[in-house]
């Protein structure tokens, strides 16, 4: 009997939740604050 | 228009506009993309981890300062950081080669750290101290002679220069001084071991 390949799912590749929670939560609390030339980078966290 | 449909170019300028909720779009949009770019290059899960990681935090840096220039191609910018972070990576490996145990061989059978751990660094300290509290106990001349055969590394000729007795007496000396000191170890029960 013919094996149906078609059935058979590609596994995908993505990177784990944890990954994204952090990039989602370092988003919120990073925050950028400049004065006159000069910028600040801040985790408020 | 749906967030959710907007298209890249929107999505980014309304998250560089404060919308938190666009960035999460964004990134579940690509991430398998950009993920797999990576891990196509390393194949190493934790690796392209964290480099999917570095990609997103630079994404976000760059967006957060209003540095990025809309040309509707981010997803190419996106690629482009990672694909960036991959040349840093194997640079960086090229310079620190990481060595993988594999197999029978043992890296660690050949390689071993010959120092103290920090536990045996204490308890050494602990026996040097408590050593040198006991000697205290021993007759001066024979502390004279231990003093300086131990921890001033004499040789007797020296030791016997300096005392004024002749080396015999200094050997006989720290015989004594030794044997004195193990009655008193014994004495009160001590064990000077690591």
């Amino acid at each position: 009997m013919a094996k149906l390949y078609s059935r058979k799912k590609l596994k995908t590749m993505s990177p784990k939740k944890e990954t994204i929670n952090f990039l989602l939560n370092y988003s919120k609390a990073l925050k950028i604050s400049t004065y006159k030339k000069l910028e600040f980078e801040s985790i408020l966290n | 228009m749906n967030n959710a449909e907007a298209n890249d170019a929107f999505l980014v300028k309304s998250y560089m506009e404060g919308d938190e909720q666009s960035l999460s779009i964004l990134i579940n949009r690509h991430q398998q993309r950009i993920y797999s770019f990576i891990f196509s290059k390393v194949f190493d899960k934790d690796i392209a981890e964290d480099i999917f990681q570095d990609t997103f935090i630079k994404v976000i840096r760059t967006l957060k300062r209003g540095k990025y220039n809309e040309e509707g191609k981010f997803l190419p910018w996106v690629m482009r950081i990672s694909h960036n972070l991959v040349i840093d990576h194997f640079r960086k490996n090229k310079r620190m080669p990481k060595f993988e145990n594999s197999g029978d061989f043992n890296i660690f059978s050949v390689l071993c750290d010959s120092g103290l751990n920090a536990e045996k660094q204490i308890i050494k300290d602990q026996i040097e101290a408590d050593v040198q509290e006991l000697i205290k106990e021993l007759p001066e001349d024979q502390l004279e002679v231990l003093v300086m055969r131990i921890y001033k590394d004499m040789s007797f000729k020296e030791i016997s220069e300096r005392t004024g007795v002749s080396i015999n007496t200094a050997l006989g000396r720290m015989r004594y001084a030794l044997i004195n000191l193990r009655k008193v170890i014994e004495k009160h029960n001590l064990v000077l071991t690591n």
